[in-house]
């Protein structure tokens, strides 16, 4: 999990403190985002250098100076939240997190987000698909392989598919005049084993 | 050739407070030979969209065109006969008749055609005979396995010269090797250059498509890529 990232979606919500950011930070992801919170200063000066967020104090890096994201860095924010994950080792991890994520921020359509993702794992299914089709009759071995891939694939499809009905019903509950309640970072037990 | 095109389809059930939007301004065209997958949650449109493009129903706005033919400037007998003699359906249900033998099945939408008795007979064996259904030609819907009626329906669907092939969760209630059998079986007769469409909220068997559409509450949502060589996926694998 990129600790750019998640301070560019705190960011997102509101210009905040340098103080304030370490605090939401520590509360929020706490267990889903297991960081070392030294690391939001050294961050937060990486991403003003790169332009992705500004601050109005001077040269001080101290916990008062106030934050806001730029253009640039709701573009960063906006793509990095649209990039699939790596998909060649445990799946989910990242991606839940982009859609927890996505739920949260003001302005964004969480429910597009997942579409981009259904749709590239639906072209991923295809090519797998592809090659099995393509494969000889008796190469079971290549079909097995395919399929593990398949189902692999197919239970994050699911996921994402069960994520967006549940979004559309917390939507649905909330009604129009209210925002949705959006999902807050679970705290999960260190048990339940969120893989870093 | 587009074989199929739909044009900002539009359809309504009912009206006032109970009204229905089922399709809003659905637009997808598919060539002889391609096969596309429409994917999308219960209650998306997608049956719907099926029945209004074989002209089981008729949509509220918008044209349908199979064959190049607009069905709305059709007679009723001559969109039943385009009905009969290019679209083959496959429902989730199977909906094959009860008291017809699994060949008299297949070829009852020959004869009623107009095909001679004979004939279609002898087709509808070939066809069942190429879907691995020889010694099962002669039993009736209720001495056939779940997978052996649903390939039934399809040799029904593919029998004769189609040109369209609609098929609703095709794999109903199969396991996935049964599953992707079935869909061995609709590629194949694209590949012989029927047009076909599948609808589904099963990834594996859209994912046997050359394209998949998304449909969200009755729209058009996104669509996936045309697919790269399949080399390229085998070599960034080895790659990693
Ligand atoms: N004859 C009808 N009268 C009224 N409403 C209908 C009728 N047929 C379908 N609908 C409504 O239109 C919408 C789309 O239905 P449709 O059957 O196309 O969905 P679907 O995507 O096929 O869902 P499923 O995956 O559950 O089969 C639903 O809200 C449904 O209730
Ligand atoms: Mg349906």
């Amino acid at each position: 999990m990129s600790v750019r990232h998640s301070l560019l979606a705190l960011l997102s919500e509101g210009p905040k403190y340098g103080l304030q950011l370490r605090q939401e930070f520590e509360a929020r992801t706490g267990e889903v985002w297991p960081l070392n919170v030294g690391q939001v200063y050294t961050t937060l000066q990486r991403l003003e250098r790169d332009g992705l967020v500004a601050s109005d104090g001077d040269g001080d890096d101290g916990p008062q100076r106030n934050f806001r994201i730029t253009t640039d860095g709701e573009d960063e924010l906006a793509a990095w939240l649209r990039t699939p994950p790596d998909l060649s080792s445990p799946p989910r991890d990242e991606l839940v997190i982009k859609v927890l994520i996505a739920a949260r921020l003001p302005g964004v359509d969480v429910r597009e987000v997942v579409q981009v993702h259904r749709r590239h794992l639906v072209e991923l299914m295809q090519q797998w698909t592809r090659i099995k089709d393509l494969a000889a009759n008796d190469d079971v071995a290549l079909a097995l392989v395919v399929d593990a891939e398949l189902f692999r694939l197919d239970g994050v499809i699911r996921w994402l598919d069960t994520a967006d009905g549940r979004l559309k019903r917390a939507k649905a509950d909330a009604g129009v005049s209210t925002a949705a309640p959006l999902p807050k970072m679970p705290k999960l037990p260190r048990r339940v084993g969120v893989r870093r | 050739m587009t074989v199929l095109d739909l044009q900002q389809v539009s359809k309504r059930y009912g009206d006032g407070p109970g009204e229905v939007h089922a399709l809003r301004d659905v637009s997808l065209s598919v060539d002889a030979g391609e096969l596309v997958a429409v994917m999308g949650p219960s209650g998306s449109g997608k049956s719907t969209l099926l029945t209004i493009a074989g002209s089981l129903e008729e949509p509220t706005s918008g044209e349908v065109l199979v064959d190049g033919r607009l069905l709305s400037a059709l007679s009723a007998n001559d969109r039943a006969r385009l009905r009969r003699r290019s679209v083959g359906f496959v429902f989730q249900d199977f909906n094959l008749l009860a008291g017809l033998t699994a060949e008299e099945n297949v070829s009852l939408p020959l004869e009623l055609d107009g095909r001679p008795l004979k004939s279609a007979r002898q087709l509808a064996r070939d066809v069942l005979e190429q879907l691995g259904l020889a010694d099962q030609a002669t039993r009736f819907p209720d001495e056939l396995s779940g997978g052996e009626r649903q390939r039934v329906a399809i040799a029904r669907a593919v029998v004769g010269d189609r040109h369209l092939l609609l098929a609703d969760e095709p794999s109903g209630a199969l396991d996935s090797v049964n599953a992707e059998a079935v869909m061995r079986l609709v590629r194949a007769a694209c590949h012989g250059g029927v047009a076909g469409v599948v609808v589904t909220h099963d990834a594996q068997l859209a994912s046997w498509a050359d394209r998949v559409v998304f449909l969200r509450d009755g729209r058009v949502v996104d669509q996936t890529a045309p697919p790269p060589p399949p080399e390229s996926l085998l070599i960034s694998d080895q790659a990693r």
